[in-house]
């Protein structure tokens, strides 16, 4: 609880913790389970991971603070069209600009790029908490998420990445001799990968409940 | 033993005195020549992958157990049997830091985390393999030809591979009668097939002591015969329409009944009493299913064996065929359907 309203972003506790909560106790991935769909998929080398999770996290980002700022004006009949409509307009931003920077790295997300707008992460943001919340409040929100989210992806595709193809960002990282698991950058190691993850970081939250 | 105390109980009260140790003991027994038979033919490389399989199965259920809090698992012998059948699958010259981790897996995912025995969904020796499969295409297709010279006093290069590092393979190296099929279109010699003079998986080789195991525990009423005969007699239908219909493109029911892993398979996995119905209408269902779904990997498909996918995609399919099938309770009627 918050003792007193205040403007001031800075001297408000509560600020912070938007941010804060997003990185770790309400991680995108590893808590709330959201947006699995790019989790699963794209995750097979960290670069791949890293891209996804930044380019979701930069739409999640706009929208939300566009959705903020007009939430007075969207009527509620039409909102989730209206969110809709703001995250596919900064979809086809990170697009273009994927597309600008790198062809090859567009070519391997493929279409998960355009699927970030029904990314259900983003769209709960905007409708959990954008839409009831100050711009200054949802900007922190959604950086707080994007940022936990693209540490999530990496955090995948570095383990997938180094036991399947024993490299990470391209870079070699065992001898020669290092048998690859190829399940890992199978579909199939994305499950494994994400249940190890997610056991761990109910193990550690279990843990630290107990004591 | 006579306990003078007044004992009051529900219903069961005469007990067969059979128990989950007991069973588990006697499918032991039943695999027993099967693994004697598979070091006789592949020697040394053989018993160091079966071994290590076991090894690292009751390992990995004992440290999980003991993490989690409870007792031991271990005496219940279900794990050795799930490390047995795992290097049973395998193929001869497996280097031994993959079966290990295989073992570690059919525990571990295969069963531990679905709340251990009776709860699993799959069998875990078949998980421990399919994630092997999936995680090293070459090594599990690296195939051995069996009854060399000097089996037993030499360990294959790509056996004692270091861990983590890929296996070399010295030289000696042999297709089993499926993938020789399924590539060069060669069949073997029926007689070879059943008697077990041919290249494969360490424990898959041999039908005849297979079918043996089988009939004791059948004869023990430890294992339900009507999935096994489900299963081969759907393999053996299928293959002999398709045979009947172009004796050129399609191998002979003979071939396909005793080659490859179809035997260990029906005998020993799809009949673990976890992963199967419980009805006998049920089972026979269940059977036909993976029967089908192994004539049509085998011939259709891309890879030259299917008994372990089709066993998996048994089990999966296991819980609905046990909401379907119910057996009529005693004294209500019939009701269609």
């Amino acid at each position: 609880m918050t003792p007193t309203k205040t403007t001031d972003l800075k001297a408000d506790p509560s600020s912070t913790d938007e941010f804060i909560k997003g990185l770790w106790r309400e991680n995108p991935v590893f808590v709330q389970v959201l947006g699995m769909c790019p989790t699963l998929a794209v995750s097979n080398s960290a670069i791949n991971a890293l891209a996804m999770g930044l380019a979701t996290a930069f739409v999640l980002i706009m929208s939300n603070v566009l959705v903020s700022s007009l939430r007075n004006f969207i009527p509620k009949q039409v909102r989730i069209a209206s969110y809709i409509l703001i995250i596919a307009t900064f979809v086809t931003m990170v697009d273009y600009a994927i597309q600008a920077i790198s062809v090859d790295l567009h070519k391997n997300l493929g279409a998960f790029i355009s699927l970030i707008v029904v990314n259900c992460l983003i769209l709960s943001r905007a409708e959990a908490f954008a839409s009831k919340n100050t711009i200054g409040k949802s900007a922190l929100d959604a950086l707080g998420m994007g940022l936990g989210f693209v540490f999530a992806l990496f955090c995948l595709g570095a383990v997938r990445e180094i036991l399947g193809n024993a490299s990470i960002f391209g870079i070699t990282v065992f001898p020669e001799s290092f048998q690859e698991w190829i399940i890992m950058i199978l579909p199939a190691g994305g499950f494994f990968t994400l249940a190890f993850w997610l056991f761990l970081f109910n193990n550690y939250k279990l843990k630290k409940a107990k004591a | 033993m006579f306990s003078k105390t007044l004992h009051i109980s529900t219903s069961p009260h005469i007990r067969q005195g059979m128990s989950t140790d007991m069973i588990m003991r006697n499918v032991v027994y039943a695999m027993l020549p099967l693994v004697v038979f598979s070091v006789v033919s592949f020697g040394l490389n053989a018993l160091l992958v079966i071994i290590t399989a076991v090894a690292s199965s009751v390992l990995t259920e004992h440290a999980l157990c003991r993490w989690s809090g409870k007792s031991s698992t271990v005496s219940d012998w279900s794990a050795v049997i799930t490390g047995i059948l795992l290097g049973l699958t395998l193929p001869p010259i497996f280097p031994l830091w993959m079966t290990f981790l295989g073992g570690v897996v059919s525990i571990a995912i295969g069963k531990f985390v679905f709340g251990g025995l009776g709860s699993n969904a799959f069998n875990p020796a078949l998980v421990g393999r399919a994630f092997l499969q999936a995680a090293f295409p070459v090594a599990i297709t690296t195939w051995h030809p069996s009854f060399l010279e000097g089996r037993f006093y030499s360990i294959s290069k790509s056996v004692a591979a270091f861990p983590f590092s890929t296996p070399v393979v010295d030289g000696i190296s042999g297709a089993t009668p499926l993938s020789a099929f399924k590539f060069d279109k060669v069949t073997a010699d029926t007689a070879d097939l059943a008697f077990g003079f041919i290249s494969g998986s360490t424990g898959e080789t041999s039908a005849v002591l297979i079918i043996l195991g089988g009939i004791y525990l059948a004869v023990r009423k430890m294992m339900n015969w009507r999935i096994p005969v489900a299963i081969l007699t759907t393999v053996f239908v299928l293959s002999w329409i398709l045979h009947i219909i172009d004796n050129q493109v399609y191998p002979s029911p003979e071939f396909m009944l005793f080659s490859g892993g179809l035997m260990l398979g029906a005998v020993f996995m799809a009949t673990d009493m976890v992963g199967s119905p419980i009805t006998p209408r049920g089972v026979v269902v269940y059977g036909v299913f993976i029967g089908l779904i192994v004539v049509v990997i085998r011939i259709w498909g891309g890879l030259p064996e299917g008994v372990m996918y089709a066993i998996l995609l048994g089990n999966a399919l296991t819980p609905h065929i046990d909401n379907l099938i119910r057996p009529r309770v005693y004294g209500t009627k019939k009701t269609k359907s």
